[in-house]
C-alpha cells in the first residue's frame, strides 16, 4: 500500500503502465499555436466607386462540426474601416482585444475627431501586417487571413490582405479561404480593375458580394446561410450583422453526381 | 540488489506504484505540426546594367499555389530617397520569392539607406549599398529572408551597376540576371542577347577557329525591347508570371517608371 500523498488518485502503473507526463508538462519549450481549432471560413469583400462592401457568414466551426452558428467575425474599427477575420476564432477574438485597446488610445489622443482617431484602412493594415509578421518570426503565429476595408490616406477606398505569415497585398476585389476559388473569379467579372471597381455603384457591389455568399453556402461545406455584411464609406460603416441568404436554388444540385439523391 | 531496498523513488524500487521520473523527451511519433513560416509567392524579375543605364523590371502578379492574390503587386523599389515618396532616389532594389520576408528587407535596406543620408549628408553609392544589403541578408544566416534580391543603380563612374543576391548574401556585380520563379527560362536568353553567349563571327572557321562575337553594351532601347520579350516568353511558359511589367530605368537623370501589360491567363 502505497501512503503517499502524491500516489493518492494515480492510477497504479502495476494495473495501467506508466504515465504519460509528456501530456501534463508545463516546463520546456512553451507551446505556440500549431494549428487552427475553431475556425471560420470565407472573408469576401468588394471595392465600388465610394467605398467597399465586405461578408462572411455567421459560423465558427469545430472540424466539420458546425460548433458556434453566430460568431460576428465583422469587426469596425473606429467607426471608418472594416476587418473580416478568417481562420482560427480565438486568435481573432485575441487580435479583437488588442485592437479594441488601440482604438481606445486613438479616440483618446484626438476627442475631436468624433471616434475617428487618425488611424485609416491604409494604417490599420500596415500596423496588422507588421503584427501578423513579428508574431511569425517568433513561430508563434496568429492563424489567420484578415481582410481590411476601409479608406487610404488620400481618401480612395482601400482593401487589402494579410494572412498569418504577414504577407499582404490589395486588389480590387479579395477574398479569403474557399472565397479565393469559389467567389473571387465571380467578383473579378464586375471589378477586375481599379478602373472597373470605381465604375461600380453600391447597390450593384452589395447584389455581387449577396450572389458570392449564396454560391460560397453552396459549395463550401463549412458555411452557413446566415452571414454579416458591412459596407464603409466616408460617412462611416453600416454593418448588419444577421442577414439571411436570400433566393437560395439548390435545383443545380439534381444535376450534380454526388451532390444530390442519385444513388449511381 | 540495492535497488531494491532504496529509497529513492527515481530509482525502480519497491516504494511505489508509479514511477515519478519526470520524462524529458517527447513521446515516440510526436504528435506535432510545425508551423511552416515560408511561402513562395512566385513572379520574377530581371536587371540589365547598360553603359550609362540600368534597367530593373520584375512582372507584378503575387500568387499562392494555383491562386493569384493580387494583379497588381511591385517587385521594384526605389531605396533610400529623402522622403516617403522617394522622388530622388538613385537606387532601385528587386525581391522575389516569399513576399512578406521581401517586404521587410525592402523597408530595412530604405531604412538604412535614409540613416545613411542623415548622417552623411549624401547618399549611399549602389557600391556601399550593396555591401549593406548583403550583410543584411547574412545576419539572418540562419533563419533567412526567402527572397532573391537584385540591387540596381549607377556606379562612381556613371556605368550601369547591376549586383544580384542569393537569400544568404552572397552577391556579385555583374552584366545582367534573371530571378524568381522564371529566372531559368530568362537567364539563357539574357547570356545569348546580352553577353552574346553562342554566337560567333559568320565564317571565321570551325572548333577553335571560331571567333566569337564582339561583345557591345545594349542601348537602352534595345535593353527594354529585350526585357519585354524576356517576360513575354516566360509568361507562355510559367503559371506563376504574368499580368503586368514594371519597368524602372536608372539614369543620371533619376528613374523612370515604365508599366506595360502582359498576359493575365
Amino acid at each position: 500500500m502505497d501512503h503517499r500523498p502524491q500516489a493518492w488518485g494515480r492510477p497504479r502503473d502495476d494495473v495501467y503502465g506508466a504515465y504519460d507526463h509528456s501530456y501534463f508538462q508545463n516546463t520546456g519549450p512553451r507551446q505556440a499555436t500549431q494549428a487552427p481549432i475553431v475556425t471560420g471560413t470565407s472573408v469576401i469583400a468588394i471595392k465600388y466607386k465610394d467605398g467597399v462592401v465586405m461578408a462572411a457568414d455567421n459560423l465558427a466551426s469545430y472540424g466539420s462540426l458546425a460548433r458556434f452558428p453566430d460568431v460576428k467575425r465583422l469587426r469596425v474599427f473606429l467607426d471608418s474601416s472594416v476587418i473580416g477575420f478568417s481562420g482560427d476564432v480565438s486568435d481573432m477574438q485575441f487580435l479583437d482585444r488588442h485592437l479594441t485597446e488601440l482604438s481606445i488610445d486613438e479616440a483618446y489622443e484626438d476627442p475631436s475627431s468624433d471616434n475617428k482617431g487618425h488611424l485609416n484602412a491604409a494604417n490599420l493594415h500596415k500596423y496588422l501586417q507588421k503584427f501578423l509578421y513579428k508574431r511569425r518570426n517568433d513561430f508563434d503565429p496568429l492563424w489567420n487571413q484578415l481582410l481590411i476595408a476601409g479608406f487610404d490616406g488620400d481618401a480612395k477606398p482601400y482593401l487589402a490582405s494579410v494572412d498569418l505569415r504577414g504577407t499582404s497585398f490589395t486588389s480590387p476585389s479579395l477574398a479569403t479561404g474557399f472565397g479565393s476559388a469559389l467567389a473571387q473569379p465571380i467578383m473579378r467579372r464586375y471589378a477586375a480593375t481599379e478602373e472597373d471597381a470605381a465604375k461600380l455603384t453600391r447597390e450593384q457591389a452589395v447584389e455581387v458580394v449577396k450572389e458570392c455568399m449564396k454560391v460560397l453556402y453552396y459549395r463550401d461545406a463549412r458555411s452557413l446561410d446566415r452571414y454579416s455584411i458591412a459596407v464603409v464609406t466616408k460617412e462611416g460603416v453600416e454593418l448588419k450583422e444577421d442577414e439571411q441568404l436570400e433566393k437560395q436554388s439548390w435545383a443545380f444540385a439534381e444535376r450534380i453526381k454526388g451532390y444530390g439523391t442519385q444513388t449511381v | 540488489m540495492a535497488a531494491m531496498f532504496s529509497q529513492n523513488p527515481l530509482m525502480n524500487g519497491p516504494n511505489y506504484s508509479f514511477n515519478d521520473a519526470p520524462r524529458t523527451a517527447a513521446p515516440e511519433g510526436a504528435r506535432q505540426h510545425r508551423f511552416d513560416p515560408y511561402t513562395d509567392n512566385g513572379g520574377s524579375t530581371l536587371a540589365i546594367a547598360g553603359a550609362d543605364f540600368t534597367i530593373m523590371a520584375g512582372d507584378t502578379r503575387l500568387t499562392s499555389g494555383y491562386s493569384i492574390n493580387s494583379r497588381y503587386h511591385p517587385k521594384l523599389f526605389k531605396i533610400g530617397g529623402t522622403t516617403a515618396d522617394q522622388k530622388d532616389a538613385t537606387i532601385v532594389l528587386s525581391v522575389v520569392g516569399f513576399a512578406a520576408d521581401g517586404e521587410a528587407l525592402k523597408e530595412r535596406l530604405d531604412a538604412i539607406c535614409k540613416m545613411y543620408r542623415y548622417r552623411h549628408g549624401k547618399p549611399m553609392s549602389v557600391k556601399a549599398c550593396a555591401q549593406r544589403l548583403s550583410t543584411i541578408l547574412y545576419q539572418k544566416r540562419f533563419f533567412p529572408y526567402y527572397v532573391y534580391a537584385i540591387l540596381g543603380g549607377l556606379d562612381e563612374e556613371g556605368k550601369g551597376a547591376v549586383y544580384s543576391y542569393d537569400p544568404v548574401g552572397s552577391y556579385e556585380r555583374e552584366q545582367c540576371r534573371a530571378g524568381g520563379a522564371a529566372a531559368s527560362l530568362i537567364m539563357p536568353f539574357l547570356d545569348n542577347q546580352v553577353n552574346f553567349k553562342n554566337q560567333y563571327e559568320p565564317g571565321s572557321g570551325v572548333g577553335h577557329a571560331l571567333q566569337e562575337r564582339e561583345r557591345k553594351p545594349l542601348t537602352r532601347s534595345e535593353g527594354e525591347i529585350l526585357v519585354k520579350d524576356a517576360f513575354d516568353g516566360a509568361v507562355e511558359r510559367h503559371i506563376e508570371v504574368g499580368d503586368g511589367l514594371q519597368m524602372m530605368v536608372i539614369t543620371k537623370d533619376g528613374i523612370e517608371e515604365i508599366l506595360l501589360p502582359l498576359k493575365k491567363d
